[in-house]
């Protein structure tokens, strides 16, 4: 009895969890006519993928991917290059710098970002970057930077600082040291960061919304929320396609680090 | 987005514990330099000049002239109708989500924490909302809420509950609710994982105890898991307040504020005020007024945690 009741409990959350799934799915599938019917099915009578055709034909959607993919990686390289040498000197350095540097990680996650982006829109606009690519890279840089920088140091740390002291022992310069046996160690985690950081730029909307005015130089959330200004039935179907392009790069991301989320590093990190 | 820059991070490693060194100190100092100076210029400048931007008319308009006006647009956010109704949007839909989410996650914790059939189903499953562009999150359930091409009525209808299609976006009363769903949809993946996890950490010999005492099934649990779990619930929970409230994109992607700005939450208030009527100082203020509310709210929760732990 109380199994049956567990097992009526989980199919709720699978329904609700997937439901919303499905139907996008569905509808990305269905022909013109079927979206026009008053009676929507569950799933496509004549299923096509005529709509991702149309996604593509219709809205700049691959001139606007390109400039994600363009924003994305410049905003993921500039951020690890900044924040690696920062992330060693805070993790094998611990002190007031180190506090503070964590603390104000923890703080610009309290702030809303309306306080940030007004400034920054105000810079932008003094060096004329608004409505460029560059622009608004350099605003994604600065949002990603302090959380990359607190990743980064937390894998840093997970290096054992013995394998550089007996690499000094050895007579190696700290460079070398530095070059030869923590660059390697920590390469997955600067993997990680830099998946991060591409992942936030490349799903962010709001100031691409503030920075790019000219439809021109959307980015791909911006030209998919304008998908839905004319918003005609028979256009959902390629809206639908176009919204499950734009998923892949982030399931890719999670199908990559979902063993890790579920070996319980996450409890790590929330153990402290 | 502050919210996805917390959620999309794997966890970095535990850091072994070790006797802190100094020295080096200049060296340090050096490698810092390149990174501690664009978090300054571009990070901590920025907010330092966001918030000095409250105490002034600052406008859009690239030649307007700013000047200091102290606490003025406190003054008129106060007496401002549609500031306090956003707010209390705000407040219904920070407080409400959080919640939900909560209990939501915790009941889908608990189950993924038994041996049950189709769990892995259910894990990925859980997991999916996390890896969605929350634009994209929007525009999904634009389509299940879609008045006539929409699956939902599709399906109340065929079920006898519905008698005429509903507008579930665009009805005064039911958009906030409607939206208030799509927020726990979003946000039940990190809930749930980092709530299994803690679940995981549980003793398993506290459980064994308890059931030598005789404790059933609900006991165990309010005895035992709860009290065990109060560290990362509190922790969570918070976390998810400070991200529900500074919600934007998803809610703009689903309503843009509207019916009638009944889904107007702060930030989108916000959002209107600097970037389409250009009230850039007034927006700023906005912004710290909403930094004191959650400041207050979560150190009030925090503080009243706090005392009952002890």
């Amino acid at each position: 009895m109380r199994r049956a009741l567990s097992y009526l409990a989980l199919l709720g959350y699978l329904v609700f969890l997937a439901f919303p799934l499905i139907w996008l799915l569905s509808t990305a599938l269905k022909t013109p006519q079927e979206m026009a019917s008053l009676d929507p099915a569950w799933l496509p009578r004549r299923p096509t993928l005529a709509n991702f055709a149309d996604a593509f034909a219709e809205q700049d959607l691959v001139g606007s991917a390109l400039r994600s993919l363009v924003v994305a990686t410049a905003s993921a390289v500039i951020t690890v290059v900044l924040a690696l040498p920062a992330a060693y000197a805070l993790a094998r350095h611990r002190g007031a710098v180190n506090r503070i540097a964590i603390g104000w990680v923890l703080v610009s996650q309290v702030f809303p970002v309306i306080l940030i982006i007004i400034p920054l829109f105000m810079v932008l606009r003094r060096f004329d970057l608004v409505n460029t690519l560059p622009g608004l890279t350099f605003v994604h840089v600065t949002f990603t930077l302090p959380f990359a920088l607190w990743m980064l140091q937390g894998y840093v740390r997970a290096v054992p600082r013995e394998l550089e002291e007996a690499a000094a022992v050895d007579g190696a310069a700290k460079a070398t040291s530095i070059v030869k046996i923590v660059a390697p160690l920590l390469a997955p985690g600067v993997v990680a960061t830099l998946l991060f950081a591409f992942i936030s730029s490349w799903n962010e909307f709001l100031f691409a919304l503030v920075v790019l005015k000219d439809p021109d130089i959307a980015t791909l959330p911006l030209t998919l929320v304008k998908f839905t200004g004319a918003e005609g039935v028979v256009r959902l179907g390629p809206l639908a396609a176009a919204s499950l392009l734009a998923t892949i790069p982030s399931l890719v991301f999670f199908a990559a680090i979902q063993r890790r989320l579920k070996s319980g590093l996450m409890a790590g990190a929330v153990k402290g | 987005m502050t919210a996805a820059a917390g959620a999309y991070a794997p966890a970095p490693p535990r850091r072994p514990r070790r006797t802190p060194r100094r020295g080096g100190g200049r060296e340090m100092f050096l490698l810092m330099l390149p990174a501690l100076v664009p978090v300054l210029v571009f990070s901590v400048g920025p907010l330092l000049y966001g918030i000095f931007l409250a105490f002034t008319d600052a406008r859009s308009g690239r030649n307007a002239e700013t000047s200091f006006v102290g606490l003025a647009n406190f003054g008129d956010l106060l007496t401002d109708g549609d500031f306090w109704t956003s707010f209390r949007i705000g407040m219904i839909w920070g407080i409400s989500v959080t919640v939900l989410q909560f209990l939501a996650s915790l009941g889908l914790a608990l189950l993924l924490d038994r041996d049950l059939r189709l769990r892995g189903l259910a894990r990925v499953l859980a997991l999916v909302p996390w890896a969605m562009p929350p634009v994209v999150i929007g525009l999904m359930w634009r389509l299940v809420y879609h008045p006539n091409a929409g699956i939902l009525n599709a399906v109340l209808r065929d079920a006898g509950l519905l008698g005429h299609n509903v507008d579930w976006l665009n009805d005064f009363a039911i958009a906030l609710p409607a939206v208030i769903v799509v927020g726990v949809w979003t946000g039940m993946p990190q809930t749930t994982v980092v709530l299994l996890a803690g679940l995981q950490n549980v003793p398993r010999e506290l459980y064994e105890a308890g059931q030598v005492d005789g404790a059933g099934t609900w006991r165990r649990f309010w005895n035992i898991t709860l009290p065990q779990l109060r560290p990362v619930i509190v922790a969570i929970t918070s976390l998810d307040f400070v991200w529900n409230i500074n919600q934007f994109g998803l809610v703009y992607v689903l309503t843009q504020g509207g019916p009638g700005g009944r889904t107007r939450l702060p930030m989108l208030f916000a959002y209107e005020e600097a970037f389409r009527f250009g009230f850039f100082g007034y927006a700023s203020t906005l912004g710290v007024a909403i930094v004191i509310v959650v400041l207050a709210v979560l150190g009030l929760y925090l503080w009243r945690q706090m005392r009952e732990a002890n």
